[in-house]
This record gives structure tokens, C-alpha cells and sequence, in this order.
């Protein structure tokens, strides 16, 4: 598929709706959007102000879409959208956007810029202005299966592993259990014991569940980018994994987006409803604890923190369930400033750390994260997206902080109770 | 034309005209807008989606602390002028006459000094979101020839009818004709620059809380 200016405005034109042209007919250029955008914030720069990044969205829709723009147009009052523009642009809305949805909840006249940053992607990933790093991942995830190119083989092995460290079998494929268990790229390479973990948890809870051979990657960077029919491949072979193994859920693993794409995106992408339920690992656990499967023995003393990863907190609704848990295994857990629905992205959400282009503004954003960090004086970290946690870790090891990482999910397991049967 | 000439035309055809214009233009922008649609969203929604658009509508008057702590001027500002604005428009006892004597009913008016006050802090607040306007490296930065013009629109209204309340500048009948008539063009304006907000923002916050309330976050 070769991308042309006029692909790219045709996407435009693809993704205008009355919400997009409510959101820009309301704004009052009250700069508010800008405080609560990491990007702005911590460069000072106002191109960074989110609203500014939709520009040429906005173009189109005045001159398309307006009475009075098409009148502009017609005698010559208007300037047409330009490859050029569309270049300059794309830094601002791939670079510094990791659709963390604070802008969103802090327009006072209720314009929803996240979701308008996703759509306006559309356009240019269909005019050929996003960036190579993103662009690479959505081609590895297509031809092999994954945007770090995991292989079946690879997975297959790291479960095999996980198997004998913990010395439970994982289930591979078995047709009829509840719940199937898919991981993001970051997790398999990076974090393999998030699936050890789950097996422990789940043996105690007496889950029914299963690991797929075909559809382990959960990490959607089709959406990320903006191409729908790329998107839709990759949410496709879950649901095709799912329903074929008759599972009940899919779980959505720790990280955001993969939650927001399997959970929020993946009917709209193909169409239609699924035929199992999207519950993400720690609404679930946080079932187990409340019916009494999942019962945990001592706690932590070592102050800790949580950072809120802004798909499943601000844009998920999880809310209350990270915290609920780490109540359980940690006797000193303080909340960061701006904690919960408000907490400040890691700077590296929405396709941010797959693009290269974006690292040094990655990192200077990171300072925001930095400052919270310290406010809370603790050196221990805990938070429930593996794409948030390898950002976080670069994060930290940039400035030369000391502060370690866990997953929420490997914590818990750390405080299992052993269930020896009676 | 005498000074009274001009203040019935002002009150008699120009109004009407203004108003026609301003009915027509909100509801060719509110056609724009829901002309375009929206796609249904296939995913299954968390509870408490129902309400969540309305609810937003409300809540997202009141700036979450931990979002506003950064922004406090243009929170500030922004209640003063509009509060100011809707007292002096909805509550200053001519205001409610001369709509008693179109359409037949009304409502209790506030006591006139207060009125006076409001009007006037939203007068000064007015003046103070522009110089925080040109101050400001966002604002100055987003800011185009619309935002000027919607600040002017805003302000003259406020200004003449102070000025007529208190018998300033001109002689009261033709500074109260110029009231008028700058509430006219206010009308007209309105749907035509981004002053549309005040009837598109229910619109935009419903969407936006929907959206919000359908994966069960925090609106
Ligand atoms: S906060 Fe909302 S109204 Fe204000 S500039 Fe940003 S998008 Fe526009
Ligand atoms: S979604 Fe987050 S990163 Fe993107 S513009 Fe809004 S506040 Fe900035």
C-alpha cells in the first residue's frame, strides 16, 4: 500500500464524526489542555499543547465540513493541507502523544483530544508521515506475529521455561478452558515470569485456563500507528484463537495498550461483538481475592509505590483493583501526588517507546515522573504494564535512580499462600 | 435618525434580525455536527455508561484539584467572567422585564447593586483574560483573529450596558440604542466564531463522558 497526501486526507475525511466536529467548534483556546500534557509541561513549548497537534484535522474539517470554510474555499480564502504540513506535523502527533488521555479529562469544554489524536493518526499513516521505528513494529507483528518479531518457537519456549521453574505444567491450546492468557512482546522478551506467576496464582484459585500456540501477542501496534486493517489482522487472530478454543475470556495482560485494543477497539475493528468476555489480569485477580481463591500469607515491609498505567487507570476504569491487591501484600504502600485517574503518563505509551525519533523528548518528559517518584521517597515501584515498566526502567537508569520495578501480578505471587492439600 | 429612532429600530427589526440570524446559524452548526454521525461501539460497556454523558455536562464545570492546580488563573478568570456575564444577562431586572413583556413570563430579578458588581467583575475579568491572553505563552500561541473578535463580541455588551446603567460617555438613550445593537452583533457572532461553545460544549462533554463512561473510568 503505497501513502499519498491524498490517502492521508481521505482518511481525514474517513474518521471526521459529529464528536470531532463537536470537539472543534467547541474549543476556546484556554491553553488548559497544555498543563496537563507531560510533553508540554516539561519542555515549556506550546506546539506540545495538545490541541495544537490536531491542526491539520482541524484544517480539513473547517474547510470541508463548515459552511462558512466552504465558502473560504471557494473563493480562494483557504490554504489546502500539504505533504510539508503533514511532516512537520508528524512529530507532534506520534513524538509527543502517547494517548494518555489527561488532556481529555481536563478540557473544560469536554473535548475528548485523545481520541481525536488516534483518528488524525489514520491520516497520517495513510499519507506516509509516521515514524519508521512504529511503522517497522507493525510489519514484524503482521509477518511474524509480533512487533519484536517473537516467533511461536519463542514463545512456546519461554512457557516451557516458566513450566519448569515453577514446576507447573502450562496448558498449550487446550480447547474448553475459561480463561485464555495472551502477553505483550515486552512481557515475553522482558518479563517471562508474569506467566509463571499466573500459573502459581491460578493453580491455588483453581483456574481452568490456556496459553495459545497461534495467538499469544497481545501488543496491537496496528492501532498505535493508525492503520485499522493492520489492526484488525492482529486483533482478529486472537478472537480466531478464542473462539476456536471455546474460552470463556481472554485476558488482557499488564499492559495498557493491549488492554485498550483487545478490550475497547477489537469489536469495532472487526465488526461485531465477541463470543467471550476481555477481563484484564488484574480485575481478575482482584475477583479471586474477593470470592476467596486467591489468598496471599504476610506482606511486605519495604515502602513501595504505584505508578497508574493510563489505559487501564485513567482510560480503563481499573482503578481501585491495583490498589486493592497491593493492600494485600504490602504493609507500607504510598501513593504518588496526582495518583490514580490523574497519574501522569511514563512517556512512553501510544507507540512512543518503539520510536526512536521520540527518545531524548521521552526522556526529558520523564522529569514529571521523576519528581513524583521522589516525592514519595520510597525505592521500590510497582505497576501493571510491562510497556509502562521497561519506559519506567529507562527512565530511572537515564537519571541515575536507584528505584527497582515489580509487576503487580509477580508480587502477588510472591505472597502466595502455599495450599498444601489437607 | 434621532437617538430614539435608532433605539426602537435597535429594539424592533434589528433584534429580530439578529435573532433570526443567530436560530438559523446554531442550527446549521448543530446540523454540521450531528450530520457527520457516529459509529455504535461494539464493545460491551462497563456499568454505569448510561448516565455518564449527562453527568459530564455538570461535572466537568468543576476542574478536578489535581488538574486545576497548575491552571488556577484561567480557572479563576473563567468563572469570574462567566458567572458576571449570566448574572448581568439573566438576572438584571430590565433584562427580565423586556423578556416579560415578549413572552409572557419571567423570573425574580437579583438586587440591582449586585447585578452592578458582577457586571463589573466581569467586566475587569474580561480585561484580565486578555492581557493573561497575550501574557501567556500558550495562549498567545493558539490564539488567532476568532479569539479576539469572540473577547471583543463578549466584552461590548457588558461595557455599554455598565456604561448606560450609569449614564457614561453618551447620553443615556443612544448609549442604551449602541447596547442594544452590540448585543446584536454578539447574535449574529455567535455561531459563527468559537463563542458557538456555548451550545456546542453540551454536546462535546456528553460525547466525551460517554466515551469515558463506556470503559467505566473516572469521568
Ligand atoms: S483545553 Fe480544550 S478548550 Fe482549552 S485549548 Fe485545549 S482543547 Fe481547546
Ligand atoms: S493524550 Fe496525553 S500525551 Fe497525548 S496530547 Fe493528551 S495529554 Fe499529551
Amino acid at each position: 500500500m503505497s501513502a499519498t497526501l491524498e490517502k492521508g486526507v481521505n482518511a481525514f475525511r474517513e474518521v471526521m464524526d459529529a464528536p470531532i466536529a463537536s470537539f472543534f467548534n467547541s474549543c476556546v483556546h484556554c491553553g488548559l489542555c497544555a498543563d496537563a500534557c507531560l510533553f508540554h509541561t516539561e519542555t515549556g513549548d506550546p506546539k506540545y499543547t495538545p490541541i495544537y497537534k490536531l491542526e491539520p484535522l482541524k484544517k480539513i474539517w473547517k474547510q470541508e465540513y463548515t459552511l462558512l470554510g466552504k465558502l473560504a474555499s471557494m473563493v480562494g480564502l483557504s490554504q489546502p493541507v500539504t505533504d510539508a504540513e503533514l511532516e512537520e506535523w508528524s512529530p507532534l502527533v506520534y513524538d509527543s502523544c502517547t494517548l494518555c488521555g489527561r488532556c481529555t479529562v481536563m478540557c473544560p469544554v469536554g473535548n475528548d483530544i485523545t481520541y481525536m489524536v488516534r483518528k488524525m493518526r489514520e491520516g497520517m499513516a495513510a499519507s506516509g508521515h509516521a515514524p519508521a521505528g512504529v511503522i517497522e513494529a507493525t510489519r514484524k507483528t503482521i509477518e511474524q506475529g509480533s512487533p519484536m518479531g517473537i516467533l511461536p518457537k519463542t514463545f512456546l519456549a519461554q512457557v516451557r521455561d516458566q513450566s519448569e521453574e515453577t514446576g507447573i505444567e502450562i496448558p498449550v491450546d487446550q480447547a474448553g478452558a475459561d480463561y485464555l492468557v495472551i502477553m505483550s512482546s515486552m512481557e515475553i522478551m522482558g518479563y517471562p515470569e508474569f506467566l509463571g506467576s499466573l500459573a502459581r496464582i491460578f493453580k491455588q484459585a483453581g483456574v481452568s485456563w490456556t496459553v495459545s500456540s497461534e495467538a499469544f501477542e497481545a501488543t496491537n501496534s496496528g492501532i498505535q500507528i493508525g492503520v485499522s486493517d493492520i489492526a484488525r489482522q492482529i486483533v482478529m487472530r486472537i478472537v480466531d484463537a478464542a473462539e476456536k478454543l471455546g474460552v470463556k475470556y481472554v485476558i488482557s495482560p499488564e499492559c495498557g495498550h493491549a488492554y485498550t485494543a483487545l478490550r475497547w477497539d477489537g469489536p469495532n475493528l472487526i465488526g461485531r461483538p465477541y463470543k467471550f468476555g476481555v477481563v484484564h489480569v488484574l480485575e481478575l485477580l482482584d475477583q479471586l481475592h474477593k470470592a476467596g481463591r486467591l489468598k496471599t500469607e504476610g506482606k511486605t515491609d519495604e515502602p513501595l509505590t504505584l505508578h497508574d498505567p493510563c489505559q487501564i487507570v485513567r482510560r480503563g476504569g481499573v482503578v481501585a483493583e491495583p490498589r486493592n491487591l497491593l493492600n494485600m501484600v504490602a504493609s507500607d504502600f504510598r501513593e504518588m501526588e496526582d495518583c490514580g485517574s490523574y497519574n501522569w503518563c511514563c512517556g512512553g505509551g501510544g507507540g512512543v517507546s518503539a520510536n526512536h525519533r521520540a527518545e531524548e523528548l521521552r526522556f526529558k518528559s520523564f522529569q514529571v515522573k521523576k519528581r513524583q517518584i521522589e516525592g514519595t521517597g520510597v525505592g521500590l515501584m510497582v505497576t501493571a504494564c510491562a510497556n509502562c515498566r521497561n519506559v519506567l526502567e529507562e527512565g530511572l537508569e537515564h537519571y541515575h535512580m536507584d528505584t527497582k520495578m515489580i509487576g503487580i501480578t509477580e508480587l502477588v505471587a510472591e505472597y502466595l499462600k502455599e495450599d498444601k492439600p489437607a | 435618525m434621532s437617538h430614539m429612532d435608532l433605539l426602537i429600530w435597535a429594539r424592533g427589526t434589528g433584534l429580530q434580525l439578529a435573532l433570526g440570524v443567530f436560530v438559523a446559524g446554531m442550527v446549521l452548526r448543530f446540523f454540521e455536527i450531528y450530520s457527520l454521525g457516529r459509529k455504535p461501539d461494539l464493545s460491551t460497556p462497563r456499568p454505569g455508561k448510561a448516565w455518564a454523558g449527562w453527568k459530564t455536562i455538570v461535572s466537568r464545570s468543576f476542574p478536578h484539584p489535581s488538574m486545576a492546580k497548575r491552571t488556577y488563573p484561567t480557572v479563576v478568570l473563567g468563572y469570574i467572567f462567566h458567572i458576571g456575564f449570566f448574572v448581568a444577562l439573566l438576572f438584571f431586572a430590565p433584562h427580565i422585564r423586556l423578556f416579560r413583556e415578549t413572552a409572557g413570563f419571567g423570573w425574580p430579578a437579583l438586587p440591582t447593586p449586585l447585578v452592578d458588581a458582577m457586571a463589573l467583575a466581569a467586566i475587569i475579568g474580561l480585561l484580565m483574560t486578555l492581557g493573561y491572553r497575550l501574557y501567556h505563552p500558550v495562549k498567545r500561541f493558539l490564539s488567532n483573529f476568532d479569539d479576539y473578535l469572540a473577547w471583543t463580541l463578549t466584552l461590548l455588551p457588558l461595557l455599554t450596558g455598565y456604561m448606560a446603567f450609569h449614564h457614561l460617555l453618551l447620553p443615556y438613550t443612544l448609549m442604551l440604542a449602541v447596547h442594544i445593537l452590540s448585543v446584536e452583533l454578539l447574535l449574529v457572532f455567535l455561531p459563527f466564531t468559537k463563542l458557538v461553545h456555548v451550545g456546542t460544549i453540551f454536546v462535546s462533554r456528553w460525547y466525551n463522558g460517554d466515551m469515558l463512561g463506556h470503559k467505566g473510568a473516572r469521568l
